[in-house]
């Protein structure tokens, strides 16, 4: 009201309005110093880093737990990414394919399926015992394959909803997968296996093995590094393919107008689908792998907070953007599996306080999310052709062309 | 320019578009009823009426976005009464909207580029190894939609701009020549001078006999301004309330006695 304040608010708009156009001048002065295989040379440079990155610690400790943890999130946060951010179908069932991918691995790689004698590529205990028991790399394979079927049946019945409502379809279906794996060891396969082992969980899975390599154990946490490290690069060149490509483009063009876009001759169906697919592969992927890592696939893992969890990464990360997508797995993983227990637990203890760190991990990724979409709603590292799709609205007229597009 | 002229397949015999006797209802409102028209290959017509008259419902329901509840329309032959949109796109309809409808995100070449999705092959797995198949069929598009951009009139310093960055003018442009991306046969513009100034009028007038000249294209506008409607339009179709009031050449539909009270109203 008073005089000083209605001059200070532009005088003080104005000082932001030029800060950000000096820092913009001098991105683009840094930009146009730098040789042009500058953006490959820091690829590069992280790659090695990347692969080096064992050898700084001990083979077994707590911080190679943590990476290792948030290297199969960020997969699971680069798939969820092809959904949300490309394709913009809001997902809030991801924790399906996290399920779906892990009993992929009980069901192909355990004693769990006591009846059946399978064994490929295995070795020591699991080329013996009774069960199936693939090999890893095919156990990854067919952990592909159903999330990207299970994927694409989740969205079958999307196809015909927008925005919101996708997410509730999406969410029911995260929750029946939740609870599927709860009640499963009450549907019976016959000779007395079940379909899961509920809260019991399928353990004694078969740790991956590989000619050449040998067993992996969880003394020795470097091969694991390793293999997701290597899935991760598979699951970023992939994305990174798939963004300038025909389908790409398709995708985000159906999320920036479907009507415009399905009149210029993409088909709507397909194209949703084959993201749901491929979102899905990479969630199961990651899912398999964590399965083998914490030796046991357990109905209690999948909740429906880990699918907010997931889509947190993606949006803190930045919508839509593949390097934001990885940055933002990798930032949440570590904080969940190393600042919070490991660094920050006892801090509340030390301050005479009554709890621990780990008991308000929830309120802390709400903070954090709060406070990214407070200073920087585009994400961390934002897609270069950003758009807020979870705030966009549905023009009136268009829900009505809705009859044209489903199937 | 003549890259763009070789591209278009030569226009059937018989008629480009019929529509035969169709309505759309919602509801209970009639939108459109019982209209019917036939537009001869390689011609440049219009669709006019009042606001509401259902001219945009039945641009819509050629391009699949809408089903008719009933009547048939035919594309040369072929009936595509129940088509797919992608599908109708594919057999050579392309469109523009009454409001700009680019896709924000994307730079003036890309959405181009979408235009051109009919026209290309590559799959999903196409996509991810990148054949020699494929690369090439990337940078064909590429080059392809720059040609177009630069043949309606894009200067090509501009062009790797977001669309959301370019001017009204511009994305005007640009929305033809993503258009054009597809190949198409019938052109369905709606409303394209709408907010231009009477030279840019006229010049994209000018536009639309060159561009039916270089790719023999059928051209369906609907369009308010009846100075590019009489200059421009071989035969034009009226409609209000839904219906079919009049059609004719454009000398004709203005003497009509039912056309002048549709748009001026009932003389007492």
């Amino acid at each position: 009201m008073s005089a000083p304040e209605t001059t200070d608010r532009p005088s003080q708009a104005e000082a932001f309005g030029e800060l950000r156009a000096l820092t913009r001048e001098w991105r683009a002065a840094i930009d146009r110093r730098l040789p042009p295989w500058w953006s490959r040379g820091v690829a590069g440079a992280l790659l090695v880093i990347g692969i080096l990155l064992p050898f700084l610690f001990p083979t077994n400790n707590g911080f190679m737990n943590a990476t290792i943890i948030a290297l199969a999130f960020a997969v699971m946060s680069l798939g969820l990414n092809v959904v949300v951010g490309f394709a913009g179908l809001l997902d809030l069932g991801y924790v399906a394919f996290y399920a779906i991918g892990a009993y992929s691995l009980g069901w192909f790689g355990s004693d769990f399926f006591f009846k059946a004698h399978l064994h490929i590529g295995v070795h020591g205990v699991a080329a013996t015992e009774a069960g199936i028991h693939l090999n890893f790399i095919l156990i990854l394979i067919c952990a592909a394959i159903i999330c990207g079927i299970a994927g694409m049946i989740i969205g079958l019945p999307t196809l015909r909803l927008r925005g919101d409502y996708i997410a509730i379809v999406t969410l029911a279906f995260g929750e029946i997968i939740g609870v599927l794996a709860v009640n499963g060891q009450s549907v019976s396969l016959g000779g007395g296996q079940t379909l899961t082992a509920g809260n019991l969980g399928i353990s004694a899975v078969d740790a991956p093995y590989f000619p050449g390599i040998g067993q992996f154990d969880l003394l020795n946490l470097r091969p694991w590094y390793w293999l997701i490290f290597a899935i991760l690069l598979v699951v970023v060149g992939v994305n990174l393919r798939l963004r300038d490509s025909r389908l790409g483009r398709a995708w985000i063009a159906l999320r920036e107008d479907e009507v415009a876009a399905v009149s210029m001759g993409i088909p709507s169906v397909r194209t949703k689908l084959s993201a749901y697919a491929i979102g899905a592969m990479f969630g199961g992927m990651s899912g398999a792998f964590l399965g083998a890592y914490y030796t046991t696939v357990n109905a209690g893992q999948f909740q429906f907070g880990f699918s907010i969890f997931i889509l947190a990464m993606v949006i803190i990360g930045g919508l839509g953007s593949i390097w934001g997508a990885l940055l933002g797995g990798l930032l949440l993983g570590y904080i969940n599996n190393w600042l919070i227990p490991d660094v920050l637990n006892n801090v509340p203890s030390k301050l005479g306080l009554n709890f621990s760190m780990t008991e308000i991990e929830y309120g802390i990724f709400g903070f954090l999310l709060v406070l990214v979409m407070l200073l920087r709603p585009q994400g961390l590292i934002p897609e270069r052709r950003r758009k807020l799709e979870l705030t966009s609205e549905i023009a009136p007229e268009d829900a009505q062309l809705v009859e044209s597009t489903a199937p | 320019m003549s890259a763009v002229a070789t591209d278009s397949p030569s226009a059937p015999a018989t008629a480009a578009l019929s529509v035969e006797r169709v309505s759309k209802v919602f509801g209970g409102l009639v939108a459109v009823n019982d209209v019917s028209l036939e537009v001869p290959p390689a011609s440049i017509v219009s669709l006019i009426g009042p606001n509401g008259a259902g001219k945009t419902t039945l641009f819509n329901m050629l391009t699949g976005l809408y089903k008719p509840t009933t009547g048939r329309i035919l594309l040369g032959q072929r009936d595509i009464t129940r088509m797919r949109p992608d599908r109708i796109t594919g057999l050579g309809v392309a469109r523009t909207f009454q409001n700009i409808r680019l896709f924000g995100a994307m730079t003036a070449t890309e959405n181009v580029m979408i235009g051109r999705h009919s026209r290309m092959r590559a799959g999903l797995v196409g996509s991810i190894f990148r054949p020699p198949r494929v690369r090439r069929e990337e940078r064909e598009a590429r080059e392809r939609a720059r040609e177009l951009l630069e043949y309606v009139g894009l200067r090509p310093n501009i062009m790797d701009q977001l669309s959301t960055q370019l001017s009204y003018g511009d994305q005007r442009r640009v929305e033809i020549a993503r258009a054009l991306a597809s190949n198409p046969t019938l052109l369905l513009l709606d409303e394209p001078t709408a907010g231009m100034n009477p030279q840019e009028s006229s010049a994209l007038t000018d536009f639309m006999r060159k561009l039916r000249d270089d790719l023999q294209l059928t051209i369906l506008l609907i369009e308010h301004d009846m100075k590019v409607v009489m200059g421009v339009s071989e035969r034009v179709w009226v409609l209000d309330h839904g219906e079919k009031i009049s059609e004719g050449e454009p000398g004709q539909v203005r003497e009509d006695p039912r056309v002048i009270e549709a748009y001026l109203g009932k003389q007492n």
